[in-house]
Formats: structure tokens, C-alpha cells, sequence
């Protein structure tokens, strides 16, 4: 690729081409150039593949699963389906968020608040929250405040671990620069301490939110009980019970893209205009 | 040696007095004395020179008259007052490159004091602040990141930042440390010449001879730790231009005799 940016053009190449040929030599560098290459292999593979294993039913191909995701998203409900999955996550990751501040607050705050946070993490972070689920129906019954409840569960302990380590690694020099313009409590908070910690913040949303989407497709797959509306774990699961191996695909082309659009379109987006354009993280 | 008195004989009363001022830090060993029974006036605009060997507790001053740290036994006094914590009146200019907030640009940095301790608007934060880092001649990185900046450029900033807030004292704590010699030799040139220009007070602090000579009007010696005051020196008449010559290098060899009979005794 590096090779046509070290081509000299002479003299005798006309100026269209260099510029053309310039064009091209800065659409190579760039990463969504590079992502889409990428992604255009993996789908060759995946329809050579199928085309090879010869067998719909068991291992549809690319352009059989995106006809199925057409029909789905015109004919059936796969698209109210994913409303209603994001939906539910967005109320679970949101209310995770604002427990995991106040926790995270008082554990800058006090010393056993501190320690008490550390211990929670370490104890819940490994359970995997969907093991919670038996329990939390038990409690909650069956619908959507259990798979909130194990979707904050999910995001709660990852993201409060990546947003006390952002406070506590914020530079002494910056803290003293603070305090030194009298800042304290939430100003200083706001005007230091967050910014500063604001590449573990978006690295801790993002793990969060990987975590809870996992977490809520497992959630309907298994127990297909995010409400009676039903979301794209339960459209995926439906479908294989019918054997509409298509469909169960064109689903899971649906989680996957959901996903790749929140990493792409919104956590790289804030990060590459926020703490990669001030040199905090490369 | 006697506190500064004026030709006229008077002295006005100091800005800024360390009474008596002990500093311990607490260890696992329990406490561990930074700085012994130091006492020191600096009048307004007049430049103070902290100067000892690494350890002997010149930084922990800082801090204290800065208000990061409480000091365990004496007063420090601002405007006759005793000071009460961390404050605007008096800004710090540090040694580290990152206390230039990196999400702020430099424009953004020095308009932030202004702001959040000054009350400014931020249409007359951002104008002074343009105005004070044309001063330091940074008038054309004002919408840059920090991390774009080389290390001198971002002192530069760092000074304009403090000093567009207009403290009552400027506190620097080795800010030229960490620049190769000839940014130095710069900002500390560029330094004198704000202080010529805008008269403000400053305490500087510094473990390098030459710099205390050339930038203070007094310089105050202390011990390897716990600091104490080893002597005062009157430095006043010596400006950029007196580098190398044989004034300036008697006055500095005196020093270096003094700091270094210092340590040899503690050492015996």
C-alpha cells in the first residue's frame, strides 16, 4: 500500500493521474478503508464457504441470510425486535451507569467505601451476570425488570473498575493545579477529575456495553422472556425452533451489526474526538 | 544574615512571610522532618531564590506557601493573614510538562484560572488570555492541544496561564528543570523580562546555582535535610548580561563553598 505513496510522479504522468493516484494513496492510509477491506474478505470466505458445504439448511450463505434479514426486516418483526432489545438495554446500561457513579464517587470519597467497591468487583466481575438470571426471576418473576436487573449486574462491576483506576491514575501535577485555582468537590470533579479520567470512562462504556449486549441476547435465547414484545435473542431463538436456519443467521447478522455500528459509529467517534485529538490515548 | 532593608533604611511590610516554618511528612517510620525552623520575608516585587541540594526540603516550602501541605509547626503569612488551604492568590507554575490540561487547548488553559477563579466571562477570559500568551510568544498556538507543544512552548504556557490570573505571588517549582540548556537560557531571559515588565512577586525555587544568581533578587540557601537556613544573599544586581563574568562567578563559587561546607559537616 506504502509503495504507491513512495512513487515519484515524473513530469511526463499526467496531472489527473497523480492526483488521482494521490486520492488513492490517502483513502489506502485510512482505517475505514482498511475495516472495509477487512469485512469484504470475511464475507468472500463466508459465501465461498457455504457454497462450497452445499448444505442451506445447516450453513446458509451470505446472500441467503441477507435475503432472509430483507424479508425479515419488511415481512416479520425483526426490526421491532431490535427496538425492543435496545430498548431494554439502554434502560439497563443507563441505570448501571449512574450506580456505578455514586459507587465510584464515595469510593474516591472514603477509604472502606474504596475497599468495599474493590471487593464487589472482584467478587461479581467473573460471575457471569446471566447465572444470575434463575435467581433474579425468582425474584422479579418473569419479564423485563430481571433482565435489567442481570443486564445492570453486567455493566455495573466493569465499569466501575475502569472508572475508579481512570480517578486514581489522574496525575498528582493535575490534581495540584486544581486545588491551586481552589476548585473542590464536584467543580473539582467535573473540571479535573472526569476529564482526565475520560479515556478509562469510554473504555470502561465500551466494555460495559459489550458485556450487556451479550448478556441480553443470552438472556432471550434461553429464557425468551424479554417481555411479551420479544427481542432478536427470541426472534433468533423462534426461528431455529422452526428450523429457519436463514433467519436464525439473519439474526445474528443483526446483533453483529448493531454491535459494529455502537463500536464504529458512536465509541471510536466520541474517542477520536475527544481523547485521541488531545494526544491522551493513541 | 539580616532581612532586606531598602536603601532608604524602611521596610515596607512583606508580602509574604514564612514564620518559623517546620515541615514533616508522615512514614511508615514514622514522622520524617522535610524542612527545620525556616523564616524568610519576600517583599512585593521582589524575586526569592529557594536554593539547596536535592532533598533539603526547597519544593515542600513551595507547597506549603502554595497551601498543598499544612506545616507542622510555624505560620506563613499572606497580606498579614495566615493562609488558609489552596488558592488563587497564589498560582504555581510546576516542573512536570502535564499541568497543562491536555483536553483544554493552550488559549483554553490559560483562560480556565480566569474562569473558575477569577469570575471572568469567557469572551474576557479568552481575550486576556490571547493577549498574555502573545506576551510569551505564543500567539500562534493558541487553538493547538498541549501535546502538540515542545517542552519550552509548554512552560511558556504554563507561565502565561499563571500569570493572566494576576496572583498576588507567582510560586515556581523548578520549571526549567526538565529543558534542554539552551530553551533554558531562553525562559529564563523571557522570565526576567516579564518580571521587568509586570513587577510581579515571585518565590522560585531551584537546586542549580547560576539559575538562583541570575534570577533572583535574593537567594535564600538551605541545608541538605532537614532543611535549614544556611545564609541569605543580596543577588539583585546581577541580570542576564552578567553571565560568566568574574563578579557573577565569585558570587557563584561562594555558594557552592557554602553548600558544599554544609554537606561535608553533616557528612563528618
Amino acid at each position: 500500500m506504502t509503495d504507491q505513496t513512495a512513487e515519484t510522479p515524473t513530469t511526463s504522468v499526467p496531472i489527473g493521474l497523480v492526483r488521482a493516484r494521490l486520492r488513492i494513496a490517502s483513502l489506502t492510509r485510512s482505517g475505514a478503508f482498511r475495516r472495509m477491506v477487512v469485512l469484504t474478505g470475511l464475507a468472500a470466505a463466508w459465501q465461498i464457504a457455504a457454497v462450497i458445504a452445499a448444505n442451506p439448511l445447516l450453513f446458509p450463505s451470505l446472500t441467503q441470510t441477507l435475503s432472509a434479514l430483507w424479508d425479515a426486516l419488511l415481512q416479520e418483526d425483526l426490526a421491532l425486535s431490535a427496538i425492543a432489545s435496545l430498548s431494554i438495554l439502554l434502560k439497563g446500561y443507563i441505570l448501571a451507569i449512574v450506580i456505578a457513579a455514586l459507587l465510584v464517587s464515595f469510593a474516591t470519597a472514603n477509604a472502606y467505601a474504596r475497599e468495599a467497591l474493590l471487593t464487589l468487583t472482584a467478587m461479581f466481575n467473573p460471575l457471569p451476570a446471566i447465572a444470575l438470571l434463575p435467581l433474579a426471576m425468582l425474584w422479579f418473576g418473569i419479564g423485563e425488570a430481571s433482565v435489567i436487573f442481570v443486564l445492570v449486574h453486567s455493566v455495573l462491576w466493569p465499569f466501575a473498575l475502569a472508572a475508579l483506576s481512570g480517578f486514581e491514575a489522574v496525575p498528582e501535577t493535575q490534581r495540584l493545579v486544581g486545588r491551586n485555582y481552589g476548585l473542590s468537590g464536584a467543580r473539582y470533579v467535573a473540571y479535573i477529575l472526569v476529564p482526565s479520567a475520560l479515556p478509562s470512562i469510554i473504555s470502561g462504556l465500551k466494555i460495559g456495553w459489550a458485556f450487556a449486549w451479550r448478556t441480553l441476547i443470552a438472556a432471550e435465547l434461553v429464557f425468551g422472556v424479554s417481555s411479551s414484545k420479544g427481542g432478536l435473542g427470541w426472534f433468533i431463538f423462534r426461528n431455529r425452533n422452526e428450523l429457519f436456519t436463514d433467519k436464525v443467521f439473519a439474526g445474528l447478522v443483526a446483533v453483529i451489526a448493531i454491535g459494529l455500528v455502537v463500536e464504529f459509529g458512536l465509541f471510536r467517534a466520541v474517542e477520536a474526538n475527544t481523547v485521541r485529538r488531545w494526544g491522551m490515548q493513541r | 544574615m539580616s532581612p532586606t532593608v531598602r536603601p532608604d533604611g524602611v521596610s515596607p511590610p512583606p508580602l509574604l512571610q514564612a514564620v518559623h516554618l517546620t515541615l514533616e511528612y508522615q512514614t511508615e517510620r514514622g514522622p520524617l522532618r522535610a524542612v527545620d525552623n525556616v523564616s524568610f520575608d519576600v517583599q512585593k516585587s521582589e524575586r526569592l531564590v529557594l536554593l539547596g541540594p536535592s532533598g533539603c526540603g526547597k519544593s515542600s516550602i513551595l507547597k506549603a506557601l502554595a497551601g498543598f501541605i499544612r506545616p507542622s509547626g510555624g505560620r506563613i503569612l499572606l497580606d498579614g493573614r495566615e493562609i488558609a488551604g489552596p488558592g488563587p492568590d497564589r498560582l504555581v507554575v510546576f516542573q512536570e510538562f502535564d499541568q497543562l490540561l491536555p483536553w483544554k487547548t493552550v488559549k483554553e488553559n490559560v483562560a480556565f484560572p480566569l474562569k473558575v477563579a477569577r469570575g471572568r466571562s469567557s469572551s474576557e477570559a479568552s481575550k486576556l488570555a490571547a493577549e498574555m500568551l502573545a506576551k510569551v510568544g505564543l500567539e500562534r498556538v493558541l487553538d493547538d492541544y498541549p501535546h502538540t507543544l515542545s517542552g519550552g512552548m509548554k512552560q511558556r504556557a504554563a507561565i502565561a496561564r499563571a500569570l493572566a490570573a494576576a496572583p498576588e505571588i507567582l510560586l515556581m517549582d523548578e520549571p526549567f528543570a526538565a529543558l534542554d540548556a539552551l530553551t533554558r537560557a531562553t525562559l529564563q531571559k523571557d522570565l526576567l523580562r516579564l518580571a521587568h515588565d509586570m513587577q510581579f512577586t515571585l518565590v522560585f525555587v531551584t537546586h542549580s546555582i547560576e539559575e538562583a544568581v541570575l534570577i533572583g533578587t535574593r537567594l535564600h540557601l538551605l541545608s541538605a535535610r532537614p532543611g535549614k537556613t544556611i545564609a541569605t544573599i543580596e543577588t539583585a544586581r546581577f541580570g542576564p548580561d552578567d553571565l560568566g563574568t568574574p563578579e557573577f562567578q565569585s558570587v557563584v563559587g561562594e555558594i557552592n563553598g557554602a553548600l558544599f561546607t554544609q554537606t561535608a559537616s553533616i557528612a563528618a
